[in-house]
């Protein structure tokens, strides 16, 4: 979708403000929001891919004020409600509905250093054989679907060479929709910054960005 | 029990929305748990993970090897994912990793424009200046002018190389091995390397600014 997180290119955000000695949480709330999402995910009832597109959801406005964790929270409510893990009466009253049988925790406290090991391999081995090859002159497609893509709109209709191939991995526009893993390769395609950017650009610099087949065409 | 405390102020400005969220997520956090569904002591074990297990010292063992021996920095630039596991570093949002070298001709610079993708097992969580508008809007449009603000003049025959992490690859930069340091051990020189040197904002500094000449 053509939401505001997609901010590659825009003006208007302001400088860069690094804090000194940032603690990893700056509160509480912080720390269990971030715990809780990961702690939830375990359940499998959604994946990577549908959490990052339910973050992309937000209104833009609430979006562009919210900080980090706040969209991380508004995204685990939503998530929970959309699934029935938790239902909409439950969340107004905050407490279970008479009756729900308890369940057993998702992760417990030693379970979670294999959950965060084992982690979450995107790769998939696949019968086809890569589209493109190294130093491939390609252009990523001109294309603006309303759903979950990771095809930024700065590359789009832009030409680039294929750097090299990083595998098959889940397609994220599919996955995030339930759609299935339909796996495909992926390639580092190298745009030049006057490519994406114009002649003001530095004549040496470059972006590389990961894309799928499907996001790509030959040019 | 009675709110958290937060690490910013009683009288800063801005006090009005973490209160609130204070207590909307111990809100969900206790219905989930009423519900069986959430165990405290798991959430306690993720962020003590994360505040104090997993961070940027992984990442910085990780380069200060790459400087000390060639093989294994040849293995970290074909196959970065198996190189970290040598250490231990591995799992959540570094299942695919890509190590990418600063060289004196090419800087290299991460970015996620689209979230906040970052390599969790070898920095952490991140900073939240990389996950800010300004930071992934203009990484892309304009890398001098960001590395600028961060005090990194780069020369114009300097190539820079922005890496926008849009698939589940995760990005590493190998910074340069500092000059006049071939003397120190590799504990040394990981103590050198700084979680934004392998983000691309930042050099290595040697010898360290607070240091006696």
């Amino acid at each position: 979708m053509n939401g505001v997180h997609d901010m590659g290119g825009m003006h208007g955000m302001g400088a860069v403000q690094a804090e000194k000695d940032e603690p990893v949480f700056h509160a509480r709330w912080e720390a269990r929001t971030f715990a809780l999402n990961i702690a939830m995910a375990a359940s499998g009832k959604w994946n990577i891919d549908t959490g990052r597109h339910e973050i992309e959801l937000i209104p833009a406005a609430d979006y562009l004020r919210m900080s980090y964790y706040e969209k991380w929270f508004v995204r685990l409510v939503e998530l929970l409600a959309k699934t029935e893990l938790v239902s909409r009466e439950e969340l107004d009253t905050g407490h279970p509905a008479p009756g729900v049988q308890k369940a057993k925790p998702l992760v417990t406290a030693d379970h979670v250093p294999a959950l965060l090991a084992a982690g979450s391999v995107a790769s998939r081995q696949i019968e086809r054989s890569p589209r493109f090859r190294p130093g491939q002159r390609v252009r990523a497609r001109n294309m603006h679907p309303a759903g979950h893509t990771r095809l930024p709109r700065y590359a789009r209709g832009k030409l680039g060479t294929v750097d090299r191939h990083r595998g098959a991995y889940v397609f994220p526009d599919t996955h995030a929709h339930s759609l299935g893993e339909q796996p495909q390769h992926v390639y580092s395609v190298r745009f030049t910054a006057r490519e994406l950017w114009g002649d003001e650009a530095s004549p040496r610099d470059a972006v590389y960005i990961d894309m799928w087949d499907d996001y790509l065409e030959p040019a | 029990m009675a709110q958290a405390p937060r690490h910013h102020d009683h009288d800063h400005e801005h006090q009005e929305v973490p209160s609130e969220l204070t207590l909307r997520v111990k809100a969900i956090e206790s219905l989930l748990v009423e519900k069986g569904l959430v165990d405290p002591a798991a959430l306690d074990a993720l962020i003590d993970t994360y505040e104090h297990k997993v961070g940027p010292r992984n990442g910085a063992r990780v380069v200060a090897r790459a400087w000390v021996d060639p093989a294994y920095k040849a293995r970290l630039l074909t196959d970065a994912t198996s190189a970290i596991a040598e250490f231990g570093f591995s799992g959540r949002q570094g299942e695919h990793m890509v190590v990418v070298e600063n060289t004196p001709q090419v800087h290299n610079l991460i970015v996620c424009t689209l979230c906040s993708c970052y390599p969790w097992p070898v920095l952490g969580l991140p900073p939240v200046w990389y996950k800010s508008a300004p930071y992934r809007s203009r990484a892309v449009l304009d890398p001098r002018g960001v590395l600028r603000e961060f005090g990194l003049e780069l020369p114009e025959n300097v190539e820079v190389r922005v890496w926008d992490s849009t698939a589940e690859v995760r990005y590493l930069v190998l910074p340069e091995r500092p000059m006049g340091a071939e003397h120190l051990s590799e504990d040394e020189l990981a103590a050198l390397v700084t979680r934004d040197t392998m983000v691309g904002v930042g050099k290595i500094e040697y010898p360290k600014s607070g240091d006696a000449a």
